[in-house]
Order: C-alpha cells, then sequence, then structure tokens
C-alpha cells in the first residue's frame, strides 16, 4: 500500500476525475437530445466529450496546471515567505508582517469593523503577493541599443527552463507529471538551462555590469556543472537507475535500528555518497545562486549583476525563479540523499466515497517530502546569510581544486565498495 | 575589447554616498582607477567666512553625518588656538567622553557599511542594533542623535547628565558581550578572511607619501596616533593602547578592519575612563567674539587626521576656513590600493578604508 | 641645544639665511616659516630629505586681497613638529611650484587649492576641476567673487526693522 496522498498517479488522478465530469456533461447532453428530436445532431458531441484521447489530452493539461500552481504559486511564496522571516530572525529583527487585515477588500464588511484590526501585526505570508502585484505594475523599460529581442526572450527562457524541472520532479512516488525511465538526466538538463539564458541576459542588456554578471554566470557554470554531475555519477553506481522515483525506493529500506528507532537506508549514511552529498550540496547552493556563490549578481560590486537592467515583471520573473530552481535544487538533495518522500506512516485512514475506498495516510509521503525540503532549504538559507560572498577566482578555485576531485573520489569508493562490498563485509 | 572603464557610481551600492570611482578593468583584474569626487560640494568653505565663529558649528556638524562631533571639535579647537581659551578641565573630559561615544558609533557605522560590501546582511543589521545604544547614550549627552551641535568654543553646550555613568557602564558592558559576536561572524569566517586577507596592499613609504592617516595608517604599522602624538584635551591623562597593526606585512584590507575593530575596545574603556575621571567644576569658557590671527587644529577623527585651518582678521566671521579632511587625502591614494586586485575586491578595499563623501566634498 | 622647535629654527637659518622673511615659533610645536614663492621647492626639500617632515598635512590657498599665500602645513612623526610654510604669491602673478616631485599628496589638495582659489600649481600633472563642476569657470574662495555678505541668518535687528 502506498503513503502518497496522490495515489497511484497524478495523471490516473486527473484522468478519473475528467472523466467524472465530461461523463455527467455527456449525460446532460444525451438526456436534452433524444433521438428523433430537433437538437439530435447534439448527441455528437455527447460522444466526442468521452473520446478517450479527448480525456488523455484534458488529463494532461489538468494535471499540469496543477503541478505549475503548486510549485510556481504555493511552493514559491511559501520558500520565499520561509526564507524571510527565517533571515529576519536571525538578524534580530521580525521580518514581514503585514496581516490579511491590511487587504482592502477584507474581510467583505464594512470599513469601520475593519478599521480597528492590525494591519501590520500578522504573519506576512501575502507580503511577497504584494510584491509580484507591485512588479506587475512597473513599467517594463527596454534599454536603449538593447538586443531587445535577445533581452525578452532571456527571461522567458530562465523560467521555463525552470518550469520544465517540475515536469519530472516528483513530490511523491505519485505525485509526478511524467515520470520517465532516464527523469534524472532531464532534471540535471533542464537545470543547467537556466545560465544560458543568464549569459544570454548579460550580453542583450547593453550594460557593462550585466556583462560581467553573464560572464560571471559562464565560468561558474563550468565550475560547478562538473562537481554537481560527478556527484551524481556516484549516487548512480549505488542505485543502478536514472529514475528518481527508484533511486528514493532504493533508499526505502532498512539500514539498522538503534533500539526501538529504524534507521533508513540513505544514501547519506553511507561514506562515498557522505562525500559526494557534500559536493552536491555546495554545487547546488553555486547553482541556486545564493550568497556565498552569487558572484552573477554580486550586488555590492554589480549592482544587480545580470538582472540590473531589468524591471517590471521581467525582474519578478527571473528573480521569483530563483526560488523555483532553490526548491528544485533543495528537493533533488532530498531525492538523492536524503530518502526522498519515504518516511513513516502512522495510520492509515479509509474513508469510502461512492462505494470506492479512498485510502488517506498519515501523514502522506509528500508532507515528509516537503518537511525535508523546507529543513533542508532553511539550512541552506542559514548558510547563505551568515558567510561573506566569495570572489571569483576564489569560486573557481574551489570548484575545480577542491569539488571535482572530492567528486572522483566519492566515485572512486562507491564503485569499488559495490564492486568489493560483499568481500569487506558489506561496508557502504 | 581587452579592457574597459566602469564606472562604480555615483549611484552604485558600492559607494556609501555620492562619488564614482571609475575603474579599468581587463576581464577581471583592475588595471587602472580613478576616483571622482565633488558631487555633493556644498561650498562649506565659503559659506563659514560669512558666519560667525560660533555658529559655524552648525556646519561643521554636517560635515560627517556619522561623525559629528568630532569634526565640530576639530573646529572649536583651532578656534580655541586663535582666541587663546581654555577649556576647563571638566568641558576637556566631556569632550573626551563624547568624542569617543562619537567614534564608537561612527565605527560601528563603518563595520555595517562594510558587512553588506562583502555580501553579509546580518553584519549591517547587527552593527545598527548595538549603534542604537550609542546614539541613544549621544542623545541623552546632547540631546539628538545626529548632528549633536554640542562643541562650543570654549567648551561643551550641557553638563553631563545625572546618571549618566550608570548608562554608559550598562551600554559598554553589554557592548563587550556582542563585540565577541561580531569576531564569530567577521574573523572567524574563513570566507571572511579570504576576501580581506592580501587584498588592496599599501606600503607604510607609499601610505605617508600620499598623505594616508588614522586607521589607515596605522594598518601599515605605523604608531601614529595624534591622540597620542599632539594630544589635545584630557588625553594625556588617559590611559589607551593605540590600535595598531603588529603582525607584520600589514596595510592591506584586514589589517583596517582589524585595526578599526580595535578601535571599537579602546574607545569604550576611554569613555569609562574618562565617565570616571571627569572633575567637578565648570564646562565652559567664555570665548571672545572676534578673534584675530591665524591658528590650526589636528585632532584624531574617526578617518584620520582632521586639519582645521582658521584665519581671524579682527571681525567676529572667520576671514579663511580650511579644512583638511582625511578621506579626500585617502581617496588619492586608492588607485594605488585598486591596481592589480580583481573588480570584487572594490567593495572590500574602499570599504574598510571607510569613505565619508560629505567631509571628503567639503 | 634648545627644544626642538629651536633646534629646527637654527637649521633652517644655517641652511637658507635669507629666505625667510618671519621664522617663530607660534605655540608649542608649531614652526612658523613666511617665504618667497621662489624658495618654495628648496625649503620643502630641505625640510623632507633631511629634516625628515615626511608628511604633507594640508595645502591651503589664502587670498589677503593684495597677494595670495600658499600654505603647508608639514609633519615630522618622529619630532612631532609641525612646520607651516606661508609662501607668498603676488596677485597678479598666481603661480607657485607644485609639490608633487616631493609628495605625492599634494596632488589633490594643489589641485583643490587650484579648483577653489586659482592659484597655479605649476608641475602638478593633472590641475583640473575636483570639487566644482568641470565647467565651472571661476574660482570661489577669492575675496572678488560675489558671495552675500550680509548674513545668512536672521538678527534681531533685522527682524525690528524689517530687512533694513
Amino acid at each position: 500500500m502506498s503513503g502518497a496522498l496522490v495515489s497511484p498517479d497524478l495523471f490516473t488522478l486527473c484522468k478519473v476525475l475528467i472523466t467524472g465530469i465530461m461523463k455527467i456533461q455527456s449525460d446532460a447532453i444525451l438526456a436534452g437530445a433524444p433521438v428523433g428530436s430537433p437538437v439530435e445532431p447534439l448527441r455528437g458531441v455527447a460522444y466526442f466529450l468521452m473520446e478517450d484521447w479527448f480525456l488523455t489530452l484534458n488529463a494532461w493539461m489538468i494535471a499540469i496546471t496543477i503541478m505549475v500552481t503548486w510549485a510556481a504559486a504555493i511552493q514559491l511564496l511559501t520558500l520565499m515567505w520561509m526564507e524571510r522571516k527565517f533571515y529576519s530572525r536571525l538578524q534580530d529583527r521580525y521580518g514581514i508582517m503585514i496581516s490579511i487585515w491590511s487587504l482592502p477588500f477584507w474581510p467583505f464588511s464594512w470599513w469601520a469593523q475593519r478599521r480597528n484590526k492590525p494591519t501590520h501585526r500578522g504573519l506576512g505570508y501575502l507580503q511577497n503577493v504584494a510584491d509580484g502585484v507591485k512588479l506587475l505594475q512597473k513599467e517594463n523599460i527596454t534599454p536603449a541599443n538593447a538586443d531587445s529581442a535577445m533581452f525578452h526572450t532571456a527571461p522567458v527562457l530562465i523560467a521555463s527552463s525552470t518550469v520544465m524541472i517540475f515536469a519530472a520532479l516528483p513530490f511523491s512516488e505519485g505525485f509526478v507529471i511524467a515520470n520517465m525511465p532516464m527523469s534524472l538526466l532531464f532534471i540535471l538538463a533542464a537545470f543547467s538551462l537556466a545560465p544560458l539564458g543568464i549569459l544570454i541576459a548579460g550580453w542583450a542588456s547593453n550594460n557593462k555590469y550585466s556583462l560581467i554578471g553573464g560572464m560571471r554566470a559562464a565560468a561558474q557554470l563550468m565550475a560547478y556543472e562538473i562537481p554537481l554531475l560527478l556527484a551524481v555519477i556516484a549516487v548512480l553506481v549505488y542505485a543502478g537507475t536514472l529514475n528518481v522515483i527508484d533511486i528514493v525506493a532504493k533508499q526505502e529500506t532498512l539500514l539498522a535500528s538503534v533500539g526501538p528507532i529504524p534507521i533508513p537506508n540513505w544514501n547519506v549514511f553511507s561514506i562515498p555518497q557522505f562525500i559526494g552529498f557534500a559536493v552536491f550540496a555546495t554545487a547546488m547552493m553555486a547553482e541556486m545562486e545564493r550568497i556565498p556563490f552569487d558572484i552573477p549578481e554580486a550586488e555590492a560590486e554589480l549592482v544587480e549583476g545580470w538582472l540590473t537592467e531589468y524591471s517590471g515583471m521581467r525582474f519578478g520573473l527571473v528573480f521569483g525563479f530563483k526560488w523555483m530552481r532553490a526548491l528544485a535544487g533543495s528537493a533533488l538533495v532530498v531525492i538523492l540523499y536524503f530518502g526522498g518522500w519515504s518516511g513513516p506512516v502512522f495510520v492509515t485512514l479509509t474513508p469510502s466515497v461512492g462505494g470506492t475506498v479512498v485510502p488517506i495516510p498519515i501523514p502522506p509521503h509528500e508532507v515528509w517530502f516537503l518537511l525535508k525540503v523546507y529543513f533542508l532549504y532553511l539550512v541552506f538559507v542559514w548558510v547563505s546569510w551568515s558567510v561573506p560572498r566569495v570572489r571569483i577566482d576564489q569560486i573557481l578555485n574551489i570548484g575545480w581544486k577542491r569539488l571535482i576531485p572530492l567528486a572522483l573520489l566519492a566515485i572512486l569508493l562507491a564503485a569499488s565498495f559495490v564492486a568489493l562490498g560483499p568481500a569487506l563485509g558489506g561496508i557502504r | 575589447m581587452a579592457e574597459f572603464w566602469v564606472n562604480m557610481g555615483p549611484q552604485h551600492p558600492m559607494t556609501h554616498g555620492l562619488w564614482n570611482m571609475r575603474v579599468k578593468i581587463d576581464g577581471e583584474t583592475i588595471t587602472d582607477a580613478e576616483p571622482e569626487i565633488g558631487y555633493l560640494h556644498r561650498g562649506y568653505e565659503k559659506i563659514m567666512e560669512v558666519r560667525e565663529f560660533q555658529k559655524n558649528v552648525v556646519l561643521t556638524d554636517r560635515l560627517c553625518y556619522v561623525s559629528s562631533i568630532t569634526w565640530s571639535h576639530a573646529y572649536c579647537l583651532a578656534c580655541e588656538k586663535i582666541m587663546d581659551v581654555e577649556v576647563p578641565p571638566r568641558g576637556q573630559w566631556i569632550r573626551v567622553i563624547a568624542l569617543e561615544l562619537q567614534r564608537v558609533a561612527s565605527h560601528l557605522m563603518w563595520l555595517a557599511a562594510y558587512g553588506p560590501d562583502l555580501g553579509l546582511l546580518t553584519g549591517l543589521l547587527w552593527a545598527l542594533r548595538e549603534r542604537e545604544l550609542f546614539l541613544d547614550l549621544l542623545q541623552l549627552l546632547t540631546g539628538a542623535r545626529m548632528n549633536q551641535n554640542f562643541p562650543r568654543i570654549g567648551g561643551v553646550r550641557n553638563d553631563l547628565p545625572p546618571d549618566f555613568d550608570k548608562y554608559c557602564f550598562k551600554v559598554i558592558k553589554h557592548f563587550r558581550e556582542k563585540m565577541s559576536e561580531y569576531e564569530r561572524l567577521f574573523q572567524d569566517s574563513k570566507i571572511f578572511l579570504m576576501r580581506t586577507q592580501g587584498v588592496g596592499k599599501i606600503s607604510l613609504a607609499d601610505a605617508i607619501d600620499w598623505g594616508v592617516t588614522g586607521p589607515n595608517l596605522r594598518a601599515c604599522g605605523m604608531d601614529v596616533d595624534l591622540r597620542r602624538l599632539e594630544p589635545y584635551e584630557a588625553y594625556p591623562e588617559v590611559e589607551f593602547e593605540p590600535q595598531v597593526w603588529r603582525g607584520g606585512d600589514g596595510g592591506d584590507s584586514y589589517a583596517r578592519f582589524m585595526c578599526r575593530f580595535n578601535e571599537l575596545r579602546e574607545s569604550c574603556s576611554i569613555i569609562e575612563q574618562a565617565v570616571k575621571k571627569a572633575p567637578s567644576g565648570a564646562y565652559r569658557a567664555k570665548a571672545p567674539r572676534r578673534a584675530e590671527g591665524e591658528g590650526f587644529a589636528r585632532t584624531e577623527d574617526s578617518r584620520g587626521e582632521a586639519l582645521f585651518y582658521v584665519i581671524g582678521d579682527g571681525d567676529d566671521r572667520p576671514y579663511r576656513v580650511k579644512i583638511r579632511s582625511p578621506v579626500f587625502c585617502t581617496m588619492a591614494a586608492t588607485p594605488i590600493m585598486l591596481r592589480g586586485n580583481k573588480m570584487a575586491d572594490v567593495v572590500s578595499i574602499l570599504g574598510s578604508v571607510d569613505v565619508c563623501v560629505g567631509e571628503m566634498d567639503k | 641645544m634648545g627644544s626642538p622647535e629651536e633646534d629646527l629654527m637654527r637649521r633652517l637659518r644655517e641652511r637658507f639665511p635669507s629666505a625667510f622673511t618671519e621664522l617663530r615659533v607660534v605655540r608649542p610645536s608649531v614652526v612658523k616659516a613666511v617665504i618667497d614663492r621662489k624658495d618654495l621647492v628648496e625649503v620643502c626639500t630641505h625640510l623632507k630629505k633631511e629634516l625628515g617632515f615626511e608628511h604633507l598635512s594640508c595645502v591651503t590657498a589664502v587670498d589677503w586681497k593684495d597677494h595670495f599665500e600658499s600654505v603647508y602645513h608639514l609633519y615630522s612623526y618622529k619630532l612631532g613638529t609641525t612646520a607651516q610654510i606661508n609662501a607668498v604669491i603676488p596677485y597678479d602673478d598666481p603661480k607657485i611650484a607644485s609639490l608633487v616631485p616631493l609628495w605625492n599628496a599634494a596632488r589633490y589638495h594643489e589641485r583643490e587649492a587650484w579648483d577653489l582659489m586659482g592659484v597655479t600649481y605649476e608641475g602638478n600633472p593633472k590641475l583640473e576641476r575636483i570639487l566644482l563642476p568641470k565647467d565651472f569657470r571661476y574660482h570661489p574662495l577669492r575675496k572678488d567673487f560675489p558671495q552675500e555678505t550680509e548674513r545668512q541668518y536672521i538678527t534681531r535687528r533685522k527682524l525690528k526693522t524689517g530687512g533694513r
């Protein structure tokens, strides 16, 4: 029995849903247009609605919509809010505190009732929405002599390549759009498309800061993609598959038990993979452009680096999608090293809906996954707000001279442990 | 396109104020640099010629908004030289207290600005948090948080408020605990050391030749504190150690950082001593309205040597006032520090020399 | 041997017997010397090379209406003594030799003095506007530069008489 809420599959759920909706519509049409009536040709529409290819297409579109809304709206806002609250506390202040009472149309009642409510003593979750609305209202300026087509393509490229990650990135064994055999390869490929967009943006802006930022992004890409992929190879040696769901399934077994507490067989608990994890996490911070490695947009010397010239929602697009990439990066680390969504399901409710038993696990695997991702993300935030930024030559030094040898060591150890494991007493 | 000029300023996160650092970069390496200043020139030297001696304190306060008292004090000292006014002992000690409080506030502002320069925004918030306490003390003493208008020719405006020593000791005790937090955030961080050590080097001979003074010169390993060399006010009776870089091979951003950082501690102990030692009596002497002759005063400002050269012609207004700003002279030497470093080091170097545009552009 | 100031004055008098129109101790550890502009470089070279005044603190130009003065504050970290050199410049020919060959610190100070007072420092490699805009045509610190001589604040008399 699966521990995921979305079971067995996001697409199957959407298919069931859309089939039910279409069935009701089709039945209604059939009832309203009996054979022999003047509107009899409408029966063709009813049959069309129940065609399988039409249902499949609709199911895909709904699945994609659910995933994009989930990742690009809900998770994006949550991560931004968590980061802002977390580093504000780190800096001895409260951070964003706007409350729901500051909305002018809330709660749909008289002005007099709203007036005495605290507008700036809340959780602040809506602050990022307000920032987004503000960015939407701002003028979108294209600098003079900029390469206009490229300048406007770059944010689209960055945003779309980021969304593409979520086509293959699962939130549980069922909560995934496309479960392809080589989904890890797809995710990493989509991940490394964005620096291309950054390079284009830096070149097309016709701005020296942007140009330097774009060039830095290219240099950083070279220095950090390689250890990232090498570290993944070490995982692949253990897992033997490129499918992320299978990689997580490999980690769900039991490694040992300390008294009543079972220790799962997570990758991070083995020697070579721990080295790989250190390399992967460091490289991932560079991929996310978090502070020790955010030299492409080093705001102290390059104003905002490659996104200096962007304004309005184009800026919001590239700026906001940094958090999407952060979400994808943290999720990838969790999937590869921390057992993904595996976690104990304490109780499973089995309510019956219309004669069908719908199992609801508590807590479901999606919750475990999100908890791990949030925790890891906060660790990233914690690091990035506690250290200064490194320099371009130092970042390349770290990448080429430290991380690549370490990643190679991880591969070597992993391969030898897999080959000689039984002889060495099952060491891993 | 091997090399090109990049304007860092006038509107740039690196410039704490309004000035322009033009750097010529080859890839990421700086091959040449040229500061452009004057964006904030307000013609103070001319305005002061038509205002009375006493009333110019208002202007000198605004020379540098983060260290108003030190500048006003330098001006008052120069005027006292012309007028032959002797400040009563209590006035001198109160001046020492105010000066050192202002120095701590100014250095904390520098520390706060140095954090985000290196990408460490947490440092900004933490340093401003403690600066608030010292501004509260200054407010208690002078009534204002900035532009205090506190020193007067012949003394200070008002006496110490009641229970001032109690508040002082409390704040300093708290601040000393927080200093170890800063150390963990800054000096203990490997990345901070990577960004500052060996960056922006200037040799001692060059530094003297270019007129670099104050903590920036002490970071080159030379013991030059005007509070010791040319003691003014009650400084001869205060025990303190001028903070000089002793590690050898100094003159880099890290040495400048350490000198200023340790001055925070040193200033705290000076405040403690001064609060304890301040004698009772008058805090202000009567100063004449008119003055004839010329005089100058050099003081140890938070950023280096401040010099006021005042000429009186017998009227109640100065005939000529010349302000020697330490940042103005250090700015001339920044191309030497910058050449050969990476572009990201511009912030690390210029942050460590502590630029204040108000006093630089006068 | 007297105090360092006396010693300094004695050595200066021996080296330049006729250069100084005035040479005296103004106040403790401050020696003031008034010289003509033609002796400036020689005196300053001697002060720097022989007497150890390594720090050029400040360069000021003063408009005395009938003549200019260029004032140099030199400081010796070793002796703890300041030497104030006032070099007299005729009004109709405001030119003086630059000290940039001796101290690089003079670059910015001389630029500023030229910018604001219009005294040309011959030999300064970059005598340009530094504080004022590049297209500014005047030297505002001169006394003949139009300046509101009335006080810039309201006096009691002004209030009573309505500004007369």
